[in-house]
C-alpha cells in the first residue's frame, strides 16, 4: 500500500544570534545553516497495518507525515501510496486520505460539530446517502449522537478529540494519519480514542500511521514501530523486539503501613526507600513482575503499587548510544 | 530604576532581531510619506490663497510624521497586555515588585523607542537626499532644533501616558479592537495626522488646542521647521509638561481604580 | 461547484460571528467611523483650496466613494486572503493542503469579515451624496460603467492581497510592505489619479490598474471623456483581468511552501 524509498530533505535554517553588536551585524548579513531533516528513509506498509511512527521531538516525525500526507515536496526519494505519489496529484490523492493533526482543530469552533461535518461533506463531495451511512456509523462507534448539536467550544477535549477523529473519516479514506491522536487527553478519553482507532482498524480496514509520545498508544495500538532519530530510520520492527532489546527494566513504586524493617527482593534494586514507600527497579530478564509484588506483599502491608516502563526516551538515548548518533 | 532599564534593552534587542520588519517599515512609511505630499503638492499648485504653512514647512512635516511614526500613532499594540487584561492573568502581573503603571509605561516606552530608533534614520537620510521639492529642510536655527528635541521627547512621553488609557479602558470594554478603534480614529484625527492641523478650519483649530493630541505630534514637528516662533514654541513646552503631569495622574488614578476592581472581583 | 462551496463556508462564518452578536455591531459602528474621519480630512481640504487639479469637491467624492466601497467589499469577502499570515504562522495552511479543493477557495472561504459592512454602508452615503451633487447625463451605459467600476476595484483589491498573502510563504516579518499595496493603494485610488506625476500615474495604470477603476471611467461617467466613450466604458474590464497574474503568482508561492515548508 506505502512504499518509501530513499527519502531525503533538508531544510535552511536562518541562525539567531544574542547580544546587540550581533543583531546589528544580522541586519545586513545572516548565516544559515541547513539542517537535514531526513536522511535516507525507507519502508513499506501493508493493507491494514497499524503503524506506530515514534521518535523524539525534531527527530523528522512531522517531516515524514508531511511529505506522505501531500504537505511537503521531498528533495530526494520516491514515495508511492495506493498508486499515487502524494506531493504530484494532491488533489486526487488527499480525496483517499484522512489526517487528525492532534494539536490543531479541523472543526469550526463556534458552530456545532453537525455543521462542521456538513462542510466537510461539501469539501471531500461526498454523495448524501453514502455520508449519511458513514455518519450513522461514527455516531455509533464513537458515541457522539450528545455532541454533534453543540458547539466544538463547549466540548471538553476528549469530546472534541473523538469528533476530530469522527471528521477526517467521513470521506471513508483508506489511509488515516494520526498525529499524536491523545497529546493533552485524560485517561478515560485515552482510552476511547484508543479503542476507537482498533475499530475501524479492523471493521474497515483502514491502514493507520501513528506519531506519538505516549508508548501506552503505541504498546496497545501498533504491533509494529518505525522510529526514527534525528532524521534517520533507527529501527523498523515488531514493538516486542524491540523492548526486549532496550527495555529490560520496569520501575516499581509501592505505598505500604509504615514498616521500618528493610527487605530484599531477588532481581531488583532499591531506587528509594522509607518506612511508607519504597521504589524499586526490576529486571525482568531475572523476575516476573507478577512474582516482584508477591514478594512485596509478604514482606508489607501494601496499600497502592504502580508499575511503569522506561519512558520512550530513554529506549531512544539507548539507542542513540548504539548507533553512535 | 533598573527593572526598567532592563526592559528598554529587551525590547530594542528583540526589534533588532527582526531585520526584515524594519526594512518593510521603512520601505512603507516612505511610500505613505510620498503619496501625501503629491495628494498635497497637487491641492498646494492651483491654490488661489496663500496656505497658511508652506509647502516646504509641510514637507518636513510629513517626514517627521513618517520618521518618527513609532512616537506619534496611537495603532500601536501591545497584545501581551491586552492579553493580560481579557484573561484576567493581571493578578500575577500585581505580584511584580515596581508599579503597574510605571512598569508598563516603561513597556511601551521602550516599544515605541526601539521601533523609532531602528526605522528614523533610513526615512530621514533619504527625506534629506530627495529631489526638490520633496527634500526635507534643515531647521531654520539651531536653537529651534534643540526645541525641537525637547518637544518630540515630552510628546513621546506624553502619547505613552494617552496610550496608557487604552489598556486602562480595555478594563471596561473587554474589546481591545473596540478600544484601539475609538481611541486611534479619535486620537489620529486631533494629531494632525489624518489632515495637517494649519490646514483645518479656524473652528476645529481652536477645539484641537483644547485636547492634549496635537501635542504629541503636530506641535513638535512645526518648532521644528519654525512654523511656531521660539517663543511661542517655550508656551507650547510648558502646556506639554502641565498634560503630561495630569494625564500620568489622571492615568494611575484610573489603573489603580481598575486594578482594585479586579482583585474585588477575583480576576 | 466551487462558488457552492464558497457559499457554504460563507454561512458557516456567518453562524459563528452571529454568536457574538454585540461584539460584531460594536466592530460594525467602528467599521462605519473609520473612513469617516478620512472623509472628514478631504472635506477640509476641500473646504480651502476649493479643487484639485481641476476636480472638485463631489467628484473627488464619487471617486473617493467607489474605492472604499470596493476596499469594504474585498475586506469582507477576500479577508482569508487579507489574513493569510495567522494562517500560515499558525500552521494550519497545512489542513488545506490534505483536502482535494484549490487552496485559493479554502484560503478565501477561511474568514470572513461581516464587520465590513459599516465601511460600505458609509461609502453608499457618500456616493450617494456625491451623485445628488454632480449633474450627470445619466445613461444605462454610464450606471453599468459605475457597477463596473466597484467590481472592477473589487477584483483589484482582491488580487493584491493575494500578492501580499503570497508574500507569506516567504516571510511573514516584511509582510507590512504589503500594505503599501493595500492602505496605499486605497488611499492613494480616493483621488483620481490625474492629479499625481505622470509616473506615479502610469505605475497605477499599467502596473496595478488602478487607473481603470477610478481615473478612465470617472471621466466618462462625468462627461469629460473625449473619443470613443466605448473604451472608457471597459476600461474597468482591464482591472478585472489583473487578477489572472496574481492567481499565478499565489501558484507559485504555494509551490515555494511546498518545497520548503517554511
Amino acid at each position: 500500500m506505502i512504499t518509501v524509498e530513499g527519502l531525503s530533505k533538508s531544510f535552511k535554517v536562518a541562525r539567531r544570534s544574542t547580544g546587540l553588536r550581533q543583531a546589528m551585524k544580522a541586519l545586513f548579513y545572516r548565516e544559515h545553516t541547513l539542517v537535514e531533516a531526513l536522511k535516507d528513509i525507507s519502508f513499506t506498509i501493508g493493507q491494514g497495518e497499524i503503524v506506530g511512527y515514534i521518535g523524539p521531538n525534531g527527530a523528522g516525525k512531522s517531516t515524514t507525515i508531511k511529505v506522505m500526507s501531500g504537505i511537503l515536496v521531498p528533495d530526494r526519494g520516491s514515495c508511492t501510496i495506493m498508486g499515487y505519489t502524494p506531493w504530484k496529484d494532491r488533489v486526487s490523492y488527499v480525496k483517499h486520505i484522512g489526517v487528525v493533526f492532534g494539536q490543531r482543530s479541523q472543526l469550526w469552533w463556534d458552530v456545532p460539530v453537525i455543521d462542521s461535518f456538513e462542510l466537510l461533506r461539501d469539501i471531500y463531495n461526498v454523495p448524501d446517502h453514502e455520508y449519511k451511512k458513514t455518519l450513522d456509523l461514527l455516531i455509533e462507534t464513537l458515541d457522539l449522537q450528545h455532541l454533534i448539536h453543540s458547539p466544538v467550544r463547549q466540548l471538553s477535549l476528549g469530546q472534541r478529540m473523538r469528533c476530530e477523529i469522527a471528521a477526517s473519516l467521513l470521506h471513508n479514506p483508506k489511509l488515516l494519519f494520526l498525529d499524536e491522536p491523545t497529546i493533552g487527553l485524560d485517561a478515560v478519553s485515552k482510552i476511547a480514542v484508543r479503542q476507537f482507532i482498533k475499530t475501524i482498524n479492523k471493521e474497515k480496514g483502514v491502514t493507520i500511521i501513528l506519531t506519538t509520545h505516549d508508548m501506552l498508544d503505541i504498546e496497545a495500538l501498533a504491533d509494529r514501530v518505525i522510529l526514527i532519530g534525528k532524521g534517520s530510520l533507527l529501527y523498523d520492527g515488531k514493538l516486542e523486539a524491540l523492548r526486549k532489546r532496550f527495555a529490560t527494566h520496569k520501575t516499581i513504586t509501592a505505598d505500604y503501613r509504615e514498616n521500618r524493617n528493610q527487605f530484599h527482593i531477588p532481581g531488583s534494586s532499591f531506587l528509594s526507600w522509607s518506612p511508607e514507600r519504597a521504589v524499586l527497579s526490576v529486571d525482568t530478564e531475572q523476575v516476573m513482575i507478577s512474582e516482584v509484588i508477591n514478594q512485596l506483599s509478604l514482606h508489607v502491608d501494601l496499600i497502592d503499587v504502580s508499575i511503569e516502563s522506561p519512558p520512550i526516551e530513554e529506549m531512544i538515548v539507548q539507542l542513540y548510544k548504539e548507533y553512535q548518533l | 530604576m533598573n527593572a526598567y532599564y532592563s526592559v528598554l534593552k529587551l525590547r530594542l534587542l528583540t526589534g533588532m532581531q527582526y531585520r526584515a520588519a524594519a526594512l518593510a517599515g521603512v520601505a512603507t512609511q516612505f511610500f505613505w510619506g510620498f503619496m501625501y505630499l503629491l495628494i498635497f503638492q497637487a491641492f498646494y499648485q492651483q491654490a488661489l490663497h496663500n496656505p497658511p504653512i508652506s509647502l516646504n514647512e509641510l514637507v518636513s512635516y510629513i517626514w517627521l510624521q513618517q520618521a518618527f511614526l513609532a512616537f506619534i500613532m496611537l495603532w500601536f499594540r501591545d497584545n501581551e497586555l491586552f492579553n493580560l487584561i481579557t484573561t484576567g492573568n493581571i493578578a500575577y502581573e500585581l505580584c511584580r515588585p515596581c508599579g503597574i503603571y510605571g512598569f508598563w509605561y516603561a513597556k511601551l516606552l521602550a516599544q515605541r523607542l526601539s521601533s523609532a530608533f531602528l526605522r528614523c534614520f533610513p526615512i530621514l537620510i533619504v527625506a534629506f537626499l530627495l529631489p526638490e521639492p520633496y527634500r526635507m529642510k534643515w531647521p531654520p536655527t539651531f536653537t529651534s532644533f534643540l526645541l525641537f528635541l525637547a518637544a518630540l521627547m515630552l510628546g513621546l512621553l506624553l502619547l505613552v501616558a494617552i496610550s496608557m488609557f487604552i489598556y486602562i479602558s480595555v478594563f471596561v470594554t473587554m474589546s481591545p479592537v473596540g478600544s484601539l478603534l475609538m481611541f486611534g480614529v479619535i486620537g489620529e484625527f486631533f494629531a494632525g495626522l489624518v489632515i495637517p492641523i494649519p490646514l483645518m478650519p479656524s473652528w476645529l483649530q481652536k477645539v484641537t488646542n483644547l485636547l492634549p493630541f496635537r501635542y504629541t505630534a503636530d506641535f513638535p514637528f512645526r518648532v521644528y521647521s519654525g512654523h511656531i516662533p521660539q517663543n511661542e514654541a517655550l508656551t507650547g513646552l510648558f502646556i506639554q509638561l502641565i498634560w503630561l503631569i495630569v494625564l500620568v495622574w489622571l492615568g494611575r488614578m484610573a489603573l489603580n481604580k481598575a486594578l482594585r476592581r479586579v482583585v474585588i472581583q477575583g480576576g | 461547484m466551487n462558488l457552492r462551496l464558497y457559499f457554504k463556508y460563507l454561512l458557516i462564518l456567518f453562524k459563528s460571528q452571529m454568536q457574538y452578536r454585540a461584539s460584531f455591531w460594536l466592530l460594525t459602528i467602528g467599521q462605519f467611523f473609520i473612513p469617516f474621519s478620512m472623509f472628514a480630512g478631504l472635506y477640509f481640504l476641500f473646504e480651502r483650496f476649493g479643487q484639485i487639479k481641476g476636480w472638485d469637491f463631489f467628484e473627488v467624492a464619487l471617486c473617493f466613494a467607489v474605492i472604499h466601497m470596493a476596499f469594504a467589499i474585498s475586506e469582507c469577502f477576500a479577508r482569508g486572503f487579507d489574513a493569510f499570515s495567522s494562517l500560515v504562522a499558525g500552521g494550519d495552511f497545512d489542513r488545506l493542503l490534505v483536502r482535494p479543493r484549490s487552496t485559493i477557495v479554502q484560503v478565501l472561504g477561511s474568514k470572513f469579515e461581516f464587520t465590513r459592512f459599516g465601511r460600505m454602508l458609509q461609502s453608499v452615503i457618500v456616493l450617494v451624496w456625491a451623485l445628488r451633487h454632480l449633474s450627470i447625463d445619466w445613461s444605462v451605459m454610464k450606471a453599468i460603467t459605475l457597477i463596473l467600476m466597484i467590481v472592477s476595484g473589487v477584483f483589484i483589491f482582491t488580487g493584491i492581497f493575494m500578492l501580499a498573502a503570497t508574500m507569506c510563504f516567504w516571510t511573514i516579518q516584511g509582510l507590512e510592505v504589503a500594505n503599501i499595496f493595500t492602505d496605499g493603494g486605497r488611499e492613494m485610488a480616493q483621488y483620481p489619479l490625474s492629479i499625481y506625476p505622470k509616473w506615479v500615474t502610469r505605475f497605477f495604470t499599467f502596473v496595478i490598474p488602478f487607473g481603470s477603476v477610478n481615473y478612465l471611467p470617472l471621466l466618462y461617467i462625468l462627461g469629460k471623456s473625449g473619443g470613443n466613450a466605448f473604451l472608457y466604458m471597459l476600461a474597468p474590464i482591464a482591472g478585472i483581468a489583473f487578477i489572472m497574474p496574481c492567481f499565478l503568482i499565489w501558484q507559485i508561492g504555494v509551490r515555494h511552501y511546498r518545497s520548503t515548508g517554511s
